[in-house]
């Protein structure tokens, strides 16, 4: 008993130092939010063209019965951060034949026309979301997000912020690689 | 400090509290509705600002929540169901009160147990203290030692 006792201490320390070693990992981000969206069907919504630029909107039934995932990205022309995102996305889509959807959040149609013909436009479809609705229905936090849908409409990954740098890139080619391996497997 | 200067320290002091984020057109015109929203806003976390409940935050997504809330408040859900509806698309972490369930029992049961065990150390320490102080008495072979090492100091001195 006085031996148990006499161990309590060092155990003590041990759960707590259990507790440091996960909680200062730099890997750990602690302001991350699980998102509730993972290995779920994609949310219902449905959205309307950008007008004046020429491409179908988006709706949930497009992200069903694909053959292969497809990338939704939220973006906006008032988000900076989306500006450089938009490099790296227009080049995942043009080397690596990513299809790319997009959601127009809480974007003047005419600032997202503009914006798009100045930087040119790799989405395949895009959603207006004027009201930010569909926002709500993807759990978004804040823009610019972007999801990997597979084939059968269900949400495989998602990032939060831009796409930007060669760890996040690395990160998301990884996601993309891990779902397209699944959807080649399945079908 | 006479009454009139402690009353205006107290509503000046309270003053910023009173400030809200909740812009007048999102109001709802029926005030029990708008009371029920209010007390719903104030359980559900803003998720751009994270330790902000939605009723006070300034951010954008705060307040589409917060006209989403209203909507379905008007739409005649119960409260219950506006907050799940919330949860279902944000998940558990929107909601500044984690419900109580197998996740979350470390968290819920954490401290009632630390009290516990604290509780028990404390009531180990005390008997244990309370079995050292029984020895009021020397035994009978002490007090034969002591009465002859008293002896002998006696006959020394004597």
């Amino acid at each position: 008993m006085k031996r148990a006792i006499a161990a309590l201490p060092i155990l003590v320390a041990l759960i707590i130092g259990a507790f440091f070693l996960w909680g200062l990992n730099p890997d750990r981000d602690p302001s991350a939010i699980p998102s509730v969206l993972i290995s779920q069907p994609a949310p219902e919504f449905d959205l309307p063209p950008v007008e004046g630029v020429g491409l179908p909107g988006l709706s949930r039934a497009d992200l069903y019965g694909n053959p292969e995932p497809v990338v939704v990205n939220v973006f906006a022309s008032w988000c900076v951060p989306c500006r450089a995102e938009h490099a790296v996305l227009t080049r995942m889509v043009e080397r690596d034949g990513v299809r790319l959807f997009g959601i127009n959040y809480k974007d003047k149609p005419d600032d997202a026309r503009v914006w798009l013909e100045e930087l040119g436009n790799p989405y395949e479809r895009i959603g207006s979301d004027l009201d930010g609705r569909a926002g709500i229905e993807w759990g978004l936090s804040g823009v610019p997000e972007t999801f990997i849908v597979a084939g059968d409409g269900t949400v495989l990954y998602r990032y939060v912020g831009p796409v930007v740098g060669a760890a996040a890139e690395k990160k998301f080619a990884t996601a993309l690689a891990q779902a397209r391996s699944r959807d080649g497997g399945t079908s | 400090m006479n009454w009139k200067t402690l009353s205006a320290i107290v509503m000046l002091a309270v003053l910023p509290f009173t400030a809200l984020a909740v812009e007048p057109d999102e109001i709802l015109a029926d005030p029990a509705l708008e009371a029920r929203a209010r007390e719903i806003s104030k359980d559900l976390r803003c998720v751009v600002c994270q330790n902000q409940d939605i009723d006070s935050s300034n951010a954008g997504v705060a307040r589409d929540l917060r006209l989403l809330v209203r909507e379905r408040l008007v739409a005649g859900d119960t409260d219950a169901e506006v907050i799940e509806f919330v949860r279902a698309r944000y998940g558990d972490f929107v909601l500044l009160k984690p419900p109580f369930k197998p996740e979350t029992y470390a968290l819920w049961l954490t401290p009632a147990f630390l009290a516990l065990f604290g509780t028990g150390i404390v009531i180990v320490v005390l008997r244990s203290g309370r079995k050292r102080q029984v020895a009021e008495r020397l035994s009978d072979d002490d007090e034969r030692v002591v009465a002859g090492m008293l002896a002998a100091e006696k006959g020394g001195t004597a």
